[in-house]
C-alpha cells in the first residue's frame, strides 16, 4: 500500500487536474486573443485530458483498493469514469460557440475539476472521502452556475443552488458523523458489519434519513428538488447541461453504492401495504413523489430549461429504482439509465444553447425550427423521444432494464413501476408539446435570424446517433455492465 | 425475405429525410416504389407460403444478457394481416398523391409508420413486438398534427395519448410476465408454454388485453377514433382504420389471449351476469358494436360517419376474439383484412374525392352538390364499399361477421341476437350517408345557392392514381368476397398450432 501505487490508481483523475491546470496556464498565455479561439483552445486541451484518462482507463485496467476504500479501482468504477469523460468531453465542445464570461480558462478548467470530484466520488467507498469529493464537485458546480456574470438570474440561480446545497452538505455530514459514531468505521462495508444484528433504533434512522437528504439534494428528488428549476433556468446553459448530466451519474452510483454497501442489513420492505422502516421505503417513497410531481409540474411549463428541470426530477424518480432494486443488477441498470438520459439531456440542452441566444427559451421560440434547422431540429426530436422512453432509442430501453431489474429483484416493488410506467405516460404530453413546435407550428415571420454553429452541430448529431445505437444495441454496454459488476462482485 | 418488409420501408423513409426539399413528385414516386415493393414481398410470401406453417424469418439474439431476441416470423394470421398492410400501404400512397406541403416529411414518417405495423406482425418476440408497436405511434402524431384538417391537434396528441397509455399497461404486463416467468425469455412461444399462476393472469390478461384493445377501439376507450380518423389527412385515415387499429387487435390475439389463457376462465363468480373477463369483452365489444352504428347514424360530418362505422366494425373483431372457437377467432381476422381494405376505401372517397374537392364534409351541403352526377366514379366507389361495408351477400364483409355471429352463438345467443340489430343499424346509416351525399335531390338545398350549379362542374375530374388505388382496394375486397377461401386458407390452420390449443383450453370451450 504504497504511495505509488495510490497514484497508479489515481492516474485518470491526475491527468484531469494536469489537464485543468493546463487549460489555466494557456488561457492567461493569450488572454487579448478572440474569445472564441480561447474556447476552442480551452476544450481542446480539456478534450486531450478527457481521451487520455479514457484511454488510461481502457489499457490498464485496475482492480484494488487502497487506504481502507478510499480509493477503489474496479472494473465498475472504470465503466462509469469513462462515461463521466465521455460527458465532460461533449460538454466541453457544447460550451465552444457559448458567449457568456471573458473568464475562458477558469471555466474550463472548472469543469474539469468538477469532473475529477465526480471520478473521485465513483471511486470512493469512505464516507470521508465521500464528502470530500462530493464538495469539490458541488463547490466547482455552484461556481458554474453563477458563471454569467452579466445576468441577474444566473447569479440567482447560483445563490440558489449553493444555498440549498450548504444546508444539505450539513445535513449530510451530520448524517455521517453518527453513521461513524454508531459504527466507529468510515469505510462503507465496515459499517455495514459493525451494524449487522442492530435493530433499527432511532439513532440510525436520523442516521439514514439526512444521508437520504444530502444525496436526494444532489439527484434533485423532491422535496429537495426546489433549487433545480432556478439553476437549470438560470445558469449559462453548458454548465446547466452539465450539472445535468455528469453529476446526475456521479450522484446516483454514489447513492445506490451507500444505500447497497453501508446500509445493508437495513433495507426494511417497500412493498405496497407490506412497508417495514429502512432504507428501501425511504427512497421507494422519494421516488414516488419524484416522478409524479416532476411530470405533472413539467406539463405546465412554458420554458424548455425549466420543462428539462422538471423532467430531471422526474428521471430522478424512475432512476431511483435502480437503487432499490439493491443487487448487481440493479446497479449495472442505474449505470445504464442515468448515461443514456445524461446524453439525451445534455443533447437537449445543445440545442436551447442554439435557439436560446437569439430566440429566447420559451416553448414558442422553436416554433417552425424543424424548417430553419431541419438537423438540430432532428435531434431535438431524438433526444426528446428517448427522455419520453420510445423505442428503439436509449431511454426507452434504460427505463425496461430499470423496470425489469426492480421487479426481478422485488416483486412487491411492483407498485412503484406502474406508477412509473403510468408517469412515464404523461410525459409524452410535454415532450410532445417541444416536437409540436418545432415540427407543426409555423415560424412566426419577425423571428431573428438564427445560426447554428458548425460544432455544436457535429456534437449534436454525435449525441443523437449515440442515443439512437444504444437504444438498438443496448448490448453494447449492458454487456460490458454485467461483466464490470460480476467483476466488481456487487 | 418477409423481413425486407421491414427494412424497405425504414430505409426509404430515411432517405426521404435527407431527400431535396423541393421535388415532392420524386418523393411521392419513391414512396410508392417502397410501398409497392414492400406489398410485392408480402404477397410473394403470402401465396409462396404452406397452410399451417410457422416460418421463421430471422431468429438471432439482440440483448443476450436479458434472454430478448430478434424474432421475426409469420404464421398465416401474420401473413394475412402483412398482406393487408402491403395493400393499404400502397392505396394510401395512391390518394396522397396531391400532397405537396413537406412532402418528403410526409412519405418519410408514412413510411416509418408502415415499417412500424409490419414489424409488430411478425414479431414474434414480446419485446421486439413492443419496439414496433411503440415506433408506429410517433409517425401518427406528426401525420396528423402537420397534415390534418379538423381540430388536428387535439386528435393528434388524442390518439398520441391513448396509444401511449395503452401501450404503457401493456409494458406493465409484459414486465410483470418476464419476471414472474423466471425463464429468462421474452419469446411469445416460451411465455405461452409457461403456466403463469391463474391469480397472476386474473389481474394481467385485463390489463394487457385492454391496453391493446384501447387501438382496436374497444368500447369506452374508442373515443381517439373518431376524433383521430376525422382529423387525419386522407392516407393517414386509411392507414388508422385500415392498419393501426389492426394493430391492437393482433396484439390482443397474439399477446394478451395466448399469453395468458386462463385469465379468459371463468371468475367462479358472477357480477352482473358476467362470469370471466370473456363474458365482459364480449359485452364491451356488442356495445362498441351497436353503439357506434347507432352514433353514426346521427352524424353531420360525412367523415365521423365513417370514423364510427370503424368502432362498430371493430367490435365484430374483438367479439370474435372472445368467441374464443375457431370459427369465430378466423372470422375475427377475415373481418381485420376486410374492414381494413372497406374502411381504406370510405375514408378514400370521403376524405380524398369528395373533401379535397368540394372543401365540406357537411352531409347537409353535400346533399345540395348532386356529386353522384358531378363524380359518377366516386359515388360507383362509395356504393361498392358501402354495399360490402353494409354486410351484403356476396361481398366480403358478409363472410367475415357471419362467421363471428355463427361463432358467438355458442356462447353468447343473446348478444348475437344485439349484434343482429346492430347490423341493421350499420345498413341504415350507410344507406342514409350515401343518399345523402351523393344521390341528394333536396331541391330545397339544391336551391340554396345559385352558384351550386356550377361548383358541381368546376369540380376536378377523378385523376388516375386515385381511380387505381380505389380499382386495387375494390378487386381485393371482391376477391376475398367471392372466393374468402384465398385468405381462410391460411388463416384455419394457424389456429390449430400449439399456441392456440392452450389458449382454447383455457377458455374453457
Amino acid at each position: 500500500m504504497s504511495y505509488l501505487e495510490t497514484l497508479r490508481l489515481a492516474v485518470p483523475e491526475t491527468i484531469l487536474v494536469v489537464a485543468a491546470l493546463s487549460v489555466l496556464i494557456a488561457d492567461f498565455t493569450m488572454r487579448t486573443s478572440d474569445a472564441r479561439l480561447r474556447r476552442v483552445i480551452g476544450a481542446m486541451v480539456g478534450s486531450v485530458g478527457c481521451t487520455a484518462a479514457v484511454a488510461w482507463l481502457l489499457v490498464m485496467p485496475a482492480h484494488a483498493e487502497v487506504w481502507q476504500g478510499m480509493l477503489v479501482a474496479d472494473p465498475l468504477t472504470q465503466l462509469v469514469k469513462v462515461g463521466l469523460l465521455a460527458l465532460t468531453l461533449l460538454t466541453l465542445w457544447v460550451s465552444v460557440d457559448s458567449d457568456f464570461t471573458a473568464h475562458v480558462g477558469e471555466y474550463f478548467a472548472l469543469i474539469l475539476l468538477a469532473t475529477v470530484g465526480m471520478m473521485f466520488l465513483v471511486s470512493a467507498e469512505d464516507i470521508l472521502m465521500i464528502f470530500v469529493a462530493l464538495e469539490l464537485t458541488s463547490l466547482s458546480l455552484y461556481i458554474l452556475t453563477a458563471f454569467n456574470k452579466r445576468d441577474v438570474k444566473s447569479a440567482e440561480a447560483a445563490l440558489k443552488y449553493f444555498l440549498f446545497g450548504g444546508m444539505a452538505a450539513a445535513f449530510m455530514l451530520f448524517g455521517l458523523s453518527l453513521l461513524y459514531g454508531l459504527s466507529g468505521a468510515t469505510n462503507l462495508k465496515a459499517i455495514a458489519s459493525a451494524l449487522a444484528g442492530r435493530a433499527l433504533d432511532p439513532l440510525l434512522i436520523v442516521a439514514l434519513v439526512m444521508v437520504v437528504i444530502g444525496f436526494g439534494f444532489k439527484v434533485a428528488a423532491v422535496p429537495f428538488h426546489l433549487w433545480a428549476p432556478d439553476a437549470y433556468e438560470g445558469a449559462p446553459i453548458p454548465s446547466a447541461a452539465f450539472i445535468a448530466s455528469g453529476s446526475k451519474v456521479a450522484s446516483f452510483f454514489i447513492l445506490a453504492k451507500v444505500m447497497m454497501l453501508g446500509f445493508a442489513g437495513v433495507e426494511g420492505e417497500g412493498g405496497w401495504l407490506e412497508f417495514r422502516s429502512g432504507w428501501v421505503p425511504t427512497i421507494a417513497l422519494v421516488a414516488a413523489v419524484s416522478m409524479v410531481l416532476g411530470n405533472l409540474a413539467a406539463i405546465v411549463q412554458g420554458n424548455v430549461r425549466r420543462l428539462l428541470a422538471y423532467s430531471a426530477i422526474a428521471h430522478a424518480g424512475y432512476a431511483l429504482l435502480g437503487v432499490l432494486s439493491n443487487d448487481g443488477q440493479g446497479i449495472g441498470s442505474l449505470v445504464y439509465y442515468t448515461i443514456t438520459y445524461g446524453l439525451a439531456t445534455l443533447g437537449a440542452f445543445g440545442v436551447v444553447a442554439v435557439v436560446g441566444p437569439r430566440r429566447g427559451e420559451a416553448l414558442g421560440a422553436f416554433a417552425g425550427l424543424s424548417r430553419r434547422a431541419p438537423l438540430i431540429s432532428m435531434c431535438m426530436a431524438v433526444f426528446m423521444l428517448s427522455l419520453a422512453g420510445i423505442p428503439p432509442l436509449a431511454g426507452f430501453f434504460g427505463k425496461f432494464y430499470v423496470f425489469a431489474a426492480v421487479v426481478n429483484a422485488d416483486m412487491g416493488l411492483l407498485w412503484l413501476v406502474i406508477l412509473a410506467i403510468a408517469m412515464s405516460a404523461v410525459s409524452l404530453y410535454y415532450y410532445l408539446q417541444v416536437l409540436k413546435q418545432i415540427y407543426v407550428a409555423d415560424e412566426p415571420a419577425d423571428a431573428p435570424w438564427l445560426r447554428v454553429p458548425v460544432v455544436i452541430q457535429v456534437v449534436l448529431v454525435l449525441i443523437a446517433l449515440g442515443v439512437i445505437v444504444l437504444g438498438c444495441l443496448p448490448s453494447l454496454l449492458v454487456g460490458p455492465l454485467r461483466h464490470a459488476v460480476e467483476a466488481a462482485g456487487l | 425475405m418477409l423481413a425486407w418488409t421491414i427494412y424497405i420501408s425504414f430505409a426509404s423513409a430515411l432517405v426521404l429525410m435527407f431527400l431535396p426539399k423541393d421535388r415532392p413528385a420524386a418523393a411521392r414516386v419513391l414512396a410508392l416504389l417502397a410501398a409497392a415493393a414492400g406489398f410485392g414481398v408480402a404477397a410473394a410470401a403470402f401465396f409462396q407460403s404452406t397452410p399451417g406453417e410457422m416460418v421463421t424469418v430471422v431468429d438471432v439474439p439482440w440483448i443476450p444478457s436479458l434472454g430478448i431476441r430478434y424474432h421475426l416470423a409469420a404464421d398465416g394470421i401474420s401473413l394475412t394481416l402483412v398482406l393487408l398492410t402491403g395493400l393499404a400501404a400502397v392505396a394510401g400512397i395512391l390518394f396522397s398523391w396531391n400532397i405537396t406541403h413537406r412532402a418528403n416529411e410526409f412519405f418519410a414518417l408514412y413510411l416509418a409508420l408502415i415499417g412500424g405495423v409490419y414489424g409488430v406482425f411478425l414479431s414474434f418476440d414480446a419485446f421486439l413486438l413492443f419496439v414496433f408497436y411503440e415506433i408506429a405511434i410517433i409517425p401518427k402524431y406528426f401525420i396528423i398534427a402537420i397534415w390534418g384538417s379538423t381540430r388536428r391537434e387535439y386528435g393528434a396528441m388524442k390518439l398520441a395519448l391513448y396509444s401511449f397509455v395503452g401501450s404503457a399497461m401493456v409494458l406493465v404486463g409484459l414486465i410483470a410476465a418476464y419476471v414472474v416467468s423466471g425463464a429468462n425469455t421474452m419469446s411469445l412461444m416460451e411465455l405461452a408454454r409457461y403456466p403463469f399462476p391463474p391469480g397472476f393472469q386474473f389481474w394481467v390478461f385485463p390489463l394487457v388485453f385492454v391496453g391493446f384493445a384501447i387501438l382496436a377501439g374497444l368500447w369506452p376507450f374508442h373515443t381517439w377514433a373518431p376524433t383521430g380518423h376525422v382529423a387525419a389527412p386522407t392516407a393517414a385515415s386509411m392507414l388508422l382504420a385500415g392498419v393501426v387499429m389492426k394493430l391492437g387487435a393482433y396484439g390482443c390475439l397474439r399477446v394478451a389471449m395466448t399469453l395468458f389463457p386462463d385469465g379468459l376462465g371463468p371468475w367462479g363468480f358472477d357480477v352482473m351476469g358476467l362470469g370471466s373477463w370473456r363474458d365482459v369483452i364480449a359485452l364491451l365489444a356488442v356495445i362498441g358494436i351497436v353503439y357506434g352504428a347507432m352514433v353514426a347514424l346521427v352524424q353531420k360530418d360525412f367523415k365521423f360517419v365513417i370514423g364510427y362505422s370503424s368502432v362498430s366494425h371493430m367490435g365484430f373483431v374483438l367479439l370474435g376474439l372472445a368467441t374464443l372457437n375457431t370459427i369465430g377467432l378466423s372470422g375475427a381476422v377475415l373481418q381485420m383484412f376486410l374492414h381494413g381494405v372497406i374502411a381504406g376505401l370510405l375514408f378514400a372517397v370521403v376524405g380524398r374525392m369528395v373533401y379535397d374537392r368540394t372543401h365540406t364534409r357537411e352531409l347537409t351541403a353535400l346533399e345540395g352538390m348532386r356529386l353522384a352526377k358531378a363524380m359518377p366514379f366516386a359515388a360507383g366507389t362509395f356504393v361498392v364499399a358501402g354495399v360490402a361495408s353494409m354486410g351484403l351477400p356476396g361481398f366480403s364483409g358478409f363472410i367475415a361477421e357471419l362467421q363471428v355471429l355463427i361463432g358467438a352463438w355458442n356462447g353468447y345467443p343473446t348478444l348475437t341476437i344485439v349484434t343482429g340489430c346492430g347490423i341493421l343499424v350499420g345498413i341504415a346509416y350507410t344507406l342514409r350517408v350515401m343518399q345523402k351525399a351523393f344521390f341528394g335531390d333536396d331541391p330545397v338545398a339544391a336551391r340554396g345557392s345559385a352558384a351550386d350549379g356550377e361548383t358541381v362542374h368546376a369540380l376536378d375530374p377523378i385523376s388516375i392514381p386515385e381511380r387505381l388505388g380505389a380499382v386495387i382496394l375494390i378487386a381485393a375486397s371482391l376477391i376475398v368476397g367471392l372466393y374468402p377461401r384465398v385468405l381462410l386458407d391460411r388463416i384455419l390452420p394457424s389456429f390449430d398450432s400449439a399456441l392456440f390449443q392452450w389458449l382454447r383450453m383455457g377458455g374453457g370451450q
